[in-house]
């Protein structure tokens, strides 16, 4: 044991001084949900599929809101997003210091559908 | 005629990991009698089924323990998949294998840690925990969780490890092992720790087999039993060896689990030479309609997850019965007639994992 | 794959002791008992296991009925007992330590008992 303890004081210390310095992260750490409001289509697939009950979608009003402190970061809303508009983020949520929703606001537009040509064939004018 | 005092032992205390009490009856610094009494981290995981469908039952199982989350979801996804006949391909049970045999790694190398604790030996308490970062940091790189792992869903596991890196975590697992080496060495070796351990918190065979003791506790009295010998996930293909020592006191309880860190080093590094190559999971459809015992061996002894479907999206019935549940009968054995000294050693050398047994 | 299987023997609560005791004398050990509530009745399975061999035995009670004690033959299922008497409010005679309600100190007594209809739940 004498050994050991007089290695261990030689060692560089395997703590990390977080927040001085930044956090160990590997690409596929579950940090916090970010969500491009451009592509979502308010399907609300995420907010039945989240175990946590911390998203919800309002398709009227057009908003996506989150909980992040009701959040547990499992991925699930990021796996069954169908238009992959969900991400998952590798830094932690910042801290806060009240409860609250974070809103969105969605952005996405419809695209018009391209026009049939008529039956006869002949030209619009 | 002596006296008998009560004292109340937990469930804040600083040698426990998780909260527990016991009212200790007292004669004179001797143990005579205990009384447990749980209840303070319960938080009704099994309520919770009702309100939460059968695929997203999956991320609340998993979080029923910090310790041993993966080995839950696993068990938990398998037995479902039992129950709706699904088949997993054959590279998911080696990576579920593969993950099992990590947490079990990380498990025992905490639980070493926080035993030294328990007798005050902080400094070799930190040298385990220093080991147990290695192995977090590998959990981490292929999963995304250092604690929760989140990688098993019904029908396979969602991400997969390139062969690439399995390699370089195999040939990692040879360092890991000298540190190992070198750990398990004091904690054998040591004198002061010997004298600590040496009969301390006896359980004889008959009474182990008696009390359904699971796990290290059992099989540091002598009785061979190992639920992975039932060849679930990939263990049917693998070599297998259990450790048992006779003895049955605390000594024996560390010896088992100290041999258990190399059967999982050695385990890890068949699976990784055998893994075969094809797809990590299946579709699936449908609802479950019938019922299954799924049993597993989690580090700290026989893990069931019953559950009962029928034909609906929402299960009837999801019961977890986790092994320090089963172990507090020969908890209480074991302290009759031991010092007021010896009770934090015996308690921390079941391994109690309080959260698990409340759910 | 079939990993391993299981048989479950439903049985009457009268013959409860005579097969338990049945297996206390092959030599199988107690793995666990556990209770499902289904609407009015509740079902309640015994399950034994010897060399990874896995057996159980169910009884179904309605509410009121009360159990017999195993712990007289297997010294640890008192935990067991305990439990279900504490989240699902049945009945056990002949514990042999009997905690009375106080292993699980629950701010709701049988938070388990029979399920909450929907649209009652908060």
């Amino acid at each position: 044991m004498a050994k050991t303890a007089l290695m261990t004081v030689l060692r560089r210390p395997a703590t990390i001084r977080y927040p001085f310095e930044p956090a160990k992260k590997t690409d596929i750490s579950r940090g916090h949900v970010v969500i491009d409001e451009s592509r979502c289509i308010s399907c609300s697939l995420c907010q039945k599929r989240c175990p946590a009950q911390a998203i919800v979608v309002l398709k009227d009003e057009k908003t996506w809101q989150i909980d992040r402190l009701r959040c547990v970061v499992c991925r699930a809303c990021v796996d069954v997003c169908p238009v992959t508009c969900l991400f998952m983020d590798t830094q932690y949520t910042a801290p806060m210091t009240t409860r609250g929703v974070e809103t969105v606001a969605i952005t996405y537009v419809k695209p018009p559908k391209p026009e049939k040509p008529s039956a006869t064939g002949e030209a619009q004018t | 005629m002596t006296r008998q005092i009560i004292i109340p032992f937990g469930p804040q205390h600083p040698v426990f990991p998780e909260p527990i009490h016991l009212d200790l009856v007292l004669e004179d610094e001797k143990v005579v009698d205990v009384i447990p009494s749980i209840g303070y981290i319960h938080r009704g995981f099994e309520k919770l089924v009702e309100k939460r469908e059968f695929p997203d039952y999956v991320y609340i199982a998993e979080r029923t323990c910090g310790i041993c989350s993966f080995i839950h979801g696993m068990t938990y996804c398998q037995g479902i998949e039992q129950v709706m006949n699904i088949e997993v391909p054959e590279r998911a049970l080696f990576l579920r294998t593969i993950w099992s045999e990590y947490s079990r790694l990380h498990s025992h190398l905490l639980w070493l840690g926080c035993f030294a604790d328990s007798f005050g030996f902080e400094n070799l308490f930190m040298n385990a925990w220093r080991i147990r970062e290695r192995i977090l940091d590998v959990l981490e790189q292929t999963t995304g969780g250092r604690v929760i792992q989140g990688a098993c869903k019904i029908g396979g596991v969602r991400l997969d490890i390139d062969n690439e890196k399995l390699g370089r975590m195999s040939n990692d697992l040879d360092s890991i092992r000298e540190e190992i080496d070198v750990l398990t060495t004091i904690f054998l070796r040591d004198n002061s720790i010997k004298h600590r351990l040496k009969d301390i918190g006896v359980l004889q065979k008959a009474d182990a087999y008696q009390m359904g003791a699971v796990g290290p506790v059992a099989r540091a009295s002598g009785l061979a039993i190992d639920i992975r010998k039932t060849g679930y996930a990939a263990y049917g293909k693998l070599d297998l060896e259990i450790a048992t020592e006779h003895e049955g006191d605390s000594y024996a309880r560390c010896v088992v689990r100290a041999r258990e860190l190399f059967t999982s080093i050695d385990l890890i590094k068949q699976a990784i030479r055998t893994i075969p190559d094809g797809p990590v999971d299946i579709k699936v459809t449908g609802a479950p309609d019938g019922e299954y015992f799924s049993r597993s061996e989690q580090p700290r002894g026989e893990l069931i997850h019953y559950v009962k479907g029928n034909g609906t999206k929402f299960l009837v019935r999801a019961r977890i019965r986790t092994p320090t549940l089963t172990n507090i009968p020969p908890l209480v054995k074991m302290l009759q007639g031991c010092e007021l000294a010896d009770v934090p050693v015996i308690v921390l050398s079941i391994d109690p994992c309080i959260g698990c047994a409340e759910r | 794959m079939t990993i391993e299987e299981q048989l479950t023997t439903p049985v009457e609560i009268g013959n409860l002791i005579g097969r338990v005791e049945q297996f206390r004398n092959e030599g199988y050990r107690l793995v666990q008992i556990g209770c499902t509530a289904l609407g009015d009745s509740y079902e309640i399975n015994y399950s034994f296991d010897k060399d990874y061999g896995f057996r159980n035995i169910r009884i179904t009670i309605k509410e009121g009925t009360e159990v017999p004690s195993i712990s007289g033959m297997y010294w640890g299922a008192f935990i067991y007992e305990n439990e279900m008497h504490d989240l699902f409010g049945i009945r056990v005679r002949g514990m042999n330590i009997d905690f009375k309600g106080t292993l699980f100190r629950t701010t709701i007594k049988y938070p388990f008992g029979n399920p909450v209809p929907k649209g009652e739940e908060q």
